[in-house]
């Protein structure tokens, strides 16, 4: 069977492929923020470089990315929702939170303005009136941190937008990326993080229409999952990268990523 | 649209300037479907054999099932097979998430059904023109699925080249599974999603135009293995 | 490996006499073999002649045990058709069935699932590809010959396994004079060497060459069962007369 021996022969090299993977990793859970951004792209290399810990990175929305940590399938969390990362330390399956870093949320649509939104600093106001118009609005509706910020602000407008889902408010159910490329599609309002916005490549005509207010700021944490819970943490290399991004080091390299001259991400580690 | 004339530009400079991170990531696509394709073979194969041969009560819901898990969603076949291998699922101990591997096998599940259900048909027919003269020269049950599976080997070819189809387009099992880790498990179609949700649209849909190619040379290899085949085997 | 009754060349076969009582086989509510009685020897060729539709090619399937009877007993020597009694046999189908393969395969196949050893085969099947005259077409795809090609192939690979009995369908329906005769010179050849010749025709011609005894069967039934000189010279049965004579037999 010359056949099944070429397969089989497949089949070995395929897997000896798959085996060429250094021990010093750790896997992070993290956000598509992080990672359409580039920032990670940009901080890892320069940790690498320093310990030789390769820093593997698994970019999903903010609640997969903390379920998955609680599965044990990540050494550190890096995510924007400070509630429920809170939630995830108490239930012990993190060490411990570190504010890390913050931009700020920004709320992007058409030229067309249909709900006079422009210019706004009040995005309260700016949801009101939204609502009130029956503009499009695309939410991610996946439970992301971008996702909860959202639905915190509607809750603080006094407005339930799902009552709309289907009419003006489209619930897209996917990432920033993908929610972005959808509301466009469609003319709707987006709410985004400033960073993903400025990095995004498929911005067509739109601009950001409402930004600056105090209730917009998007605060990143930092959490080395809890080797005493999920066994097989790397607390170890976990804990240096957690260091090291917290540090003055890290915190400079932080200050330091730009996309078009623009700085995107601001640390705020309060150090130990 | 101009994305799809920058898109075709792009395309033809990636690979013309042999970028050595896409290399990577078309070097790690062809190693994990060739290596889901060739398990799916070595299992789906023999499996589509014994259901086209063997004769045993629920066969016929068995083909329905085999046929019917040709429609199965690669993300539900990537959120089990990320349960099972989840630090919090049976095979946790492993530690396969995350790695190539768990992408293989995740690509396997998804294949095999495919080259079963295609295997079992094209036995089946097979087997109804040899069976009475493979009974007369006394050929037993093993053997005879060996032969059948051996003579088939042209026609099988397209059940390899269906698998390897479903395999190279699929993003959603592969992205839970594999996590589309830079260096480490971005295949072409998770990057494909990544660039799209970083709103890239030229540079995806380029990767796109490379995944293509890449598939094209891929069915033109087999495709040409198939017809030499052909000529040695058949009238 | 497989303990083979071999007996080839000796005068007495193992398989024989075939026994056949009250057989009957039923498809789709016809009654395709009605009842059919017969006892076949050792040490003869045996012809079963009839028109179309006759059951002739049921009744040599249902000897050699491709399918299985509604009713009746058929025994090779006290033995049911089976994978046992068919390791000591061999069919030509009317259509070759060549396995997608060279020609020299197609026969060391054979060999193999007949349990010979490699060296055995590789010998076997060079002498068989001469007897037949395909030596020059051995390593050919089977598949890319001629018809009267593919049917000595068919013989060859047959004859290979040194059956003691071997049972032809019809073999020449579809060739032409010329590779008809190479095929009957082979069957010939392989009866003398003491082969026991079961062959199913409706081909009075190739009936007379062959025959020493006739088997002539109608609707099911064997309306005759006689010595060939018996046979062709005074016919018993009306549906043998009529057949003989060139006439439809319904």
């Amino acid at each position: 069977m010359r056949l099944a021996l070429l397969t089989l022969a497949l089949a070995a090299a395929a897997f000896a492929g798959a085996a060429f993977a250094a021990d010093r990793y750790i896997v992070v859970q993290s956000t598509t923020s992080t990672q359409n951004s580039g920032l990670l792209d940009y901080l890892l290399p320069i940790f690498t470089a320093k310990t030789g810990i390769e820093v593997r990175v698994v970019a999903v929305g903010t609640g997969q990315a903390i379920k998955n940590a609680a599965n044990g399938d990540g050494d550190v969390l890096l995510v924007h929702a400070k509630a429920a990362e809170e939630k995830f330390v108490a239930e012990g399956f993190g060490v411990k939170r570190f504010d890390l870093m913050y931009n700020d949320f920004v709320i992007v649509g058409p030229p067309a303005d249909p709900a006079g939104v422009e210019g706004s600093t009040d995005v309260v106001a700016a949801l009101q009136k939204i609502a009130e118009t029956s503009a499009p609005f695309a939410s991610r509706a996946d439970d992301s941190g971008t996702h909860k910020a959202e639905m915190k602000l509607w809750k603080e407008a006094g407005i339930d937008p799902t009552a709309a889902s289907g009419g003006w408010y489209r619930e897209t159910g996917s990432g920033m990326g993908q929610t972005l490329n959808t509301g466009i599609g469609m003319g709707a309002y987006v709410l985004t993080d400033r960073a993903t916005w400025v990095a995004f490549g498929n911005k067509g005509d739109y601009g950001i229409a409402v930004e600056g207010d105090a209730r917009l700021f998007n605060q990143y944490g930092v959490i080395l999952v809890n080797k005493d819970k999920l066994a097989n943490v790397k607390a170890d290399l976990g804990q240096a990268f957690v260091d090291w991004l917290i540090s003055k080091e890290g915190q400079d390299a932080i200050a330091g990523f730009e996309v078009e001259g623009q700085q995107l991400f601001f640390p705020n580690a309060k150090g130990e | 649209m101009q994305d799809f004339g920058a898109a075709f530009w792009l395309a033809g400079e990636l690979l013309v300037s042999g970028d050595e991170t896409l290399a990577e990531i078309v070097v790690l696509s062809l190693k994990i479907n060739a290596g889901a394709v060739a398990l799916a073979s070595a299992i789906g194969m023999p499996l589509g054999a014994i259901l086209a041969v063997a004769r045993f009560p629920g066969r016929q819901a068995l083909v329905v099932l085999v046929n019917s898990l040709m429609g199965l969603p690669p993300v539900v076949v990537g959120l089990v097979v990320y349960l099972m291998l989840s630090n919090a699922g049976p095979l946790g101990v492993l530690q396969l998430l995350y790695t190539p591997t768990a992408m293989i096998v995740a690509q396997t599940v998804l294949v095999t059904p495919i080259v079963a259900a295609l295997t079992r048909q094209v036995i089946e027919d097979m087997d109804a023109e040899y069976s009475e003269q493979l009974d007369s020269l006394a050929v037993g049950r093993l053997a005879r699925i060996g032969t059948l599976l051996y003579d088939a080997r042209a026609s099988l070819v397209t059940a390899v080249l269906a698998g390897f189809g479903r395999s190279v387009a699929e993003v959603g099992a592969v992205i839970i599974v594999g996590g589309n880790i830079n260096h480490v498990t971005r295949v072409m179609t998770t990057a494909i999603a990544l660039e799209t949700s970083k709103g890239n649209l030229a540079l995806a849909l380029a990767l796109g135009f490379v995944l293509l190619t890449i598939a094209i040379v891929v069915n033109g290899a087999v495709g040409g293995l198939r017809l030499a085949m052909v000529r040695d085997a058949h009238a | 490996m497989l303990e083979r009754p071999i007996t080839r060349h000796g005068a007495v076969s193992a398989l024989l006499p075939l026994v056949v009582e009250d057989l009957v086989f039923e498809a789709g509510g016809r009654r395709l073999i009605d009842g059919i009685d017969l006892t076949l020897e050792a040490g003869r060729r045996s012809v079963i002649l009839g028109p179309n539709g006759s059951g002739k090619s049921l009744f040599l399937r249902l000897i050699h045990g491709l399918i299985p009877p509604t009713s009746g007993r058929i025994a090779w020597n006290g033995r049911p058709p089976g994978r046992e009694v068919r390791l000591s046999q061999a069919m030509v189908f009317q259509q070759p069935v060549l396995l997608r393969r060279s020609v020299a395969a197609n026969i060391d196949y054979a060999l193999a699932a007949h349990g010979f050893d490699k060296a055995a085969r590789r010998a076997r099947t060079e002498q068989m590809l001469i007897e037949a005259g395909l030596e020059h077409l051995a390593r050919q795809p089977a598949r890319r010959l001629s018809g009267g090609e593919q049917q000595r192939l068919a013989l060859a690979r047959a004859l290979a396994v040194e059956p003691d009995v071997l049972l032809l369908d019809e073999p020449t329906s579809s060739l032409d004079p010329h590779a008809t005769l190479r095929i009957e010179m082979l069957i010939a050849r392989a009866a003398q060497e003491g082969v026991r010749i079961v062959l199913v025709t409706h081909d009075i011609g190739q009936a007379r060459r062959f025959a020493d005894e006739v088997v002539f069967l109608h609707r099911g039934r064997i309306a005759e069962h006689a010595p060939a000189e018996v046979f062709f010279d005074e016919p018993g049965s009306e549906a043998a007369r009529s057949f003989l004579a060139g006439e439809l037999v319904l």
